[in-house]
């Protein structure tokens, strides 16, 4: 598979470590649409190419929306990128989010850290058809304020009267007024019909482990707890066998996955 | 608010659920409200411990100070949650400050009055030990993920 | 060929239900079939000596293949020597295999020059190569079937390995003689050619006579043979040849125990056994690189000096290298026996649920070119024996290894 060429519409800084890149299809190539929860392979000229997950607006195509920590050769080369750079797209991949599955029942998202960014466009699905969804509650976890994602957008969602937005940090200072404690420790805390209710997780493995146990104590099935693995990927396409996981490729069966899927892997060392 | 009027508000709370309207009663006997202003400590390091809270609304924020790093938040506890253990373990002291980031209402059980309860009726203090067992394996349990930095990839 | 297509290279459409055509081809005569290929602008690759092995390569004329030689193989070990006879195809297969040109070990994806503002991908022309196999064993056969189910029946269809599958011909060889190694009989692979070939030749070698039967399984290979206007074998012949591998199936080196393989490996996940193989594996990584069925692959980009060009290469890897499963900070699988766990696990287990059969062919490649000797058929009964004495030691322990 060919890259496309993209254009660098937008380089914005969102943390300390963390960007986000806009890209708009150059000419000649069509713009694509893209179901929450998938990944583009986002190529540097020269540099390389590595998955990124899609956190832009699947009701908005034809701008790829990347948001992404520097923590590597070819991330740390896309956040030097300007407007008007190119870069190449192959994508994209995967399997999303259960956002349509989830109409009818309460909506529970759950994210930690860098998690926010594959979230965000359930998020947005969510809310544009907000009607066909019961309770929609969004628990975000991170590492200190400062490292808080999103922000201004949060406080938008949190202030609208039909969503519950719950933010908490691991480590604050005395500036930070509000809650401070590990991402589990919200759920018992979270409304929501447990047993009419789809909860989708992202985040680092540590954290989505904890929390659908959290989830699982608070009595959601398994099948209906969501979580989004990330394994080491070149191809994207299940050939290169990198992002093998048991059984599963998660270019092609994932990034999203049921926890009933997942159990005995979550928990096997090394697997 | 009248003592009397303790027994509904300790019922129906989580923590409390299912002991006997006999221990009850002995706990309210050691009740009584308490409210703290947004900023004020609930209670410093190193001061006698001879309480614990049932936040009934608001956040208290447990903190740490040093010269060296200045204040750090611990945890925060909310609403519906229990703050304090060191009335339970000799030598009952606070180990850490704890002060309400916002308006809170608690209610505060004495822990010296609570002690002599247990002491006559020990099927009233395994209960609360049972209960406290309990929130003190979840704080340990989220302490130790904290300590993990889950979220910082520097290898 | 490849059988589930609708239309072969040729444009004749191949029917299922063809009836193959059998013809008997005298050693003598024998590079008339590399002539008749050669007519169809194939180039010849096959099995011929260098360095002390048997290897595939290009081959000129029937005198390239290792005529008369044979070889020695058992776990760790490799040895070509002189046979008793002037057999053409007498040999077990050596460390090469078909995927060499199939998917080829290094391949460029496509280039990149920068132009301004940006740069412009340059896609490689398809330079895929019109090769016809000779000597392709009945596993091997079975192996590219397998790597066909990989890549152009799994969702997404790799064009580098249609696009060589779809211009090759095979030309298989049934197998008179099994090697050290060798466990097709255990696998359902083996040692006589069914189906997936567009030839297949059987080898008689008698006091009086060399000669060879060959049947044609495909439209393409019934043309080959139509040309070559050979006379159909007495019933002797045929019966002969029928029996040439009754005498391979009969001298299997190893044994692969395939009760229950599947679910043994999901279950021992957590085994002890895992660290006793760790002691001796090295992973060097030999095992991936020699199975006929192993496709793991990574990327490389590159740019020149001048900073204006880059390429984009696919290599073979293998998940026994240590950064294979790196992620942000670390490896996922750092510990050899992680390594060899998911290796023979894939193979023998998890390979079924994803693409509907054993990864394992049976060759024995890896039980040979192990430098330590490990021996996967071993493995499995150590594997088994391992949970059969936990369990007696333990009868009442639930046995909760893949919880």
């Amino acid at each position: 598979m060919l890259p496309h060429r993209h254009r660098v519409r937008h380089v914005g800084k969102e943390t300390s470590d963390t960007f986000t890149l806009e890209l708009t299809p150059t000419e000649g190539t069509r713009a694509w649409s893209f179901a929450a929860g998938q990944f583009n392979m986002l190529y540097v000229f020269g540099v390389g190419e590595i998955p990124v997950s899609i956190s832009g607006d699947p009701g908005k195509p034809g701008t790829f929306v990347h948001t992404t920590r520097a923590v590597g050769m070819v991330s740390n080369a896309m956040r030097k990128l300007r407007r008007g750079d190119v870069v190449g797209v192959r994508g994209p991949f995967g399997r999303g989010w259960p956002v349509g599955d989830a109409k009818g029942s309460d909506v529970v998202l759950v994210a930690g850290g860098i998690g926010l960014a594959p979230l965000r466009p359930a998020l947005y699905q969510l809310l544009a058809n907000r009607e066909s969804y019961g309770k929609i509650v969004l628990l975000y976890g991170t590492r200190t304020p400062a490292d808080i994602l999103y922000r201004k957008e949060l406080e938008r969602w949190r202030a609208r009267l039909d969503v519950d937005v719950q933010v908490t940090v691991d480590r604050a200072t005395g500036r930070w007024l509000g809650n401070v404690g590990v991402v589990p420790s919200l759920i018992a805390k979270a409304s929501f019909d447990r047993l009419n209710t789809v909860a989708m997780i992202c985040g680092p493995e540590i954290m989505m482990r904890y929390t659908a146990l959290a989830l699982g104590k608070r009595g959601v099935p398994a099948e209906h707890i969501h979580i989004s693995m990330e394994r080491n990927m070149k191809c994207a396409v299940g050939f290169c066998g990198h992002c093998q996981f048991g059984g599963h490729v998660i270019c092609k069966d994932g990034p999203v996955f049921s926890y009933d899927q997942m159990k005995g892997l979550l928990t096997t060392r090394e697997i | 608010m009248t003592v009397h009027d303790l027994k509904p508000i300790l019922a129906e709370h989580p923590f409390l659920k299912d002991l006997s309207s006999g221990h009850l009663d002995l706990l309210v006997g050691c009740a009584s409200n308490v409210r703290f202003e947004a900023g004020q400590f609930v209670f410093r390091e190193g001061e006698e411990a001879n309480a614990f809270y049932v936040i009934r609304q608001g956040r208290v924020a447990v903190e740490v100070f040093s010269a060296a790093k200045g204040q750090i938040t611990i945890e925060t506890v909310g609403e519906g949650e229990i703050l304090g253990w060191s009335w339970l373990v000799p030598p009952y002291y606070w180990h850490f400050d704890a002060r309400a980031t916002e308006l809170t209402r608690a209610v505060v059980l004495d822990g010296k009055c609570l002690r002599t309860k247990c002491e006559q009726d020990h099927e009233l203090g395994y209960g609360l030990l049972q209960r406290f067992a309990s929130i003190l394996m979840q704080r340990l349990e989220a302490t130790r993920l904290q300590l993990l930095d889950v979220y910082d990839t520097r290898a | 060929m490849i059988p589930d297509e609708a239309s072969s290279a040729s444009g004749t459409p191949d029917t299922a239900s063809h009836t193959s055509t059998k013809v008997v081809l005298e050693r003598e005569h024998f590079d008339r079939l590399f002539e008749a290929l050669r007519r169809r602008n194939y180039a010849i690759v096959g099995p011929t000596v260098q360095d002390g092995s048997i290897v595939y390569d290009e081959l000129n004329s029937s005198l390239d293949l290792p005529c008369g030689w044979t070889d020695r193989q058992k776990a760790g070990t490799y040895r070509l020597e002189k046979g008793e006879d002037d057999l053409l195809f007498g040999y077990t297969p050596g460390a090469h295999s078909w995927k060499e040109f199939l998917m080829p070990s290094a391949v460029r994806l496509w280039r990149a020059e920068r132009d301004g503002t940006g740069f412009n991908i340059v896609p490689d022309e398809d330079a895929a190569p019109t090769l016809a196999f000779i000597g392709v064993r009945p596993c091997e056969l079975r192996a590219i079937a397998i790597q066909d189910k990989v890549f152009l029946q799994s969702g997404y269809v790799d064009p580098i390995y249609r696009s060589r599958r779809r211009k090759a011909v095979l030309v298989a060889v049934n197998c008179g003689q099994a090697g050290g190694t060798c466990f097709c009989t255990s696998m359902g692979t083996g040692p006589k050619a069914d189906e997936g070939f567009d030839l297949v030749l059987t080898e008689m070698l008698d006091d009086s006579r060399h000669y060879f039967t060959i049947e044609a399984g495909s439209s393409a290979g019934t043309e080959i043979l139509e040309e070559l206007s050979l006379r159909t074998p007495t019933d002797v012949e045929a019966r002969a040849a029928g029996r040439v591998c009754e005498r391979a199936a009969a001298q299997m080196g190893c044994r692969m125990e395939t009760d229950g393989l599947k679910e043994l490996l999901s279950r021992n996940q957590e085994s002890p056994h895992w660290d006793t193989v760790a002691t001796r594996c090295l992973s060097c990584a030999n095992c991936t690189l020699v199975c006929p069925t192993c496709f793991c692959t990574t990327v490389e980009d590159t740019t020149d000096l001048t900073g204006d060009h880059a390429e984009r290469w696919r290599k073979w890897d293998s998940c026994f290298t240590l950064d294979f499963s790196y992620i942000h900070g670390g490896s996922v699988r750092s510990s050899t026996q992680s390594r060899y766990r998911q290796w023979i696990t894939h193979k023998l287990s998890t390979w079924s649920d994803q693409f509907g059969t054993p990864g394992c062919v049976g060759c024995g490649r890896c039980i040979t070119w192990c430098p330590v000797a490990i021996d996967i058929t071993e493995e499995v009964r150590a594997l088994r024996a391992s949970e059969s004495a936990r369990k007696a030691a333990d009868p009442g322990k639930e046995n909760d290894d893949s919880a």
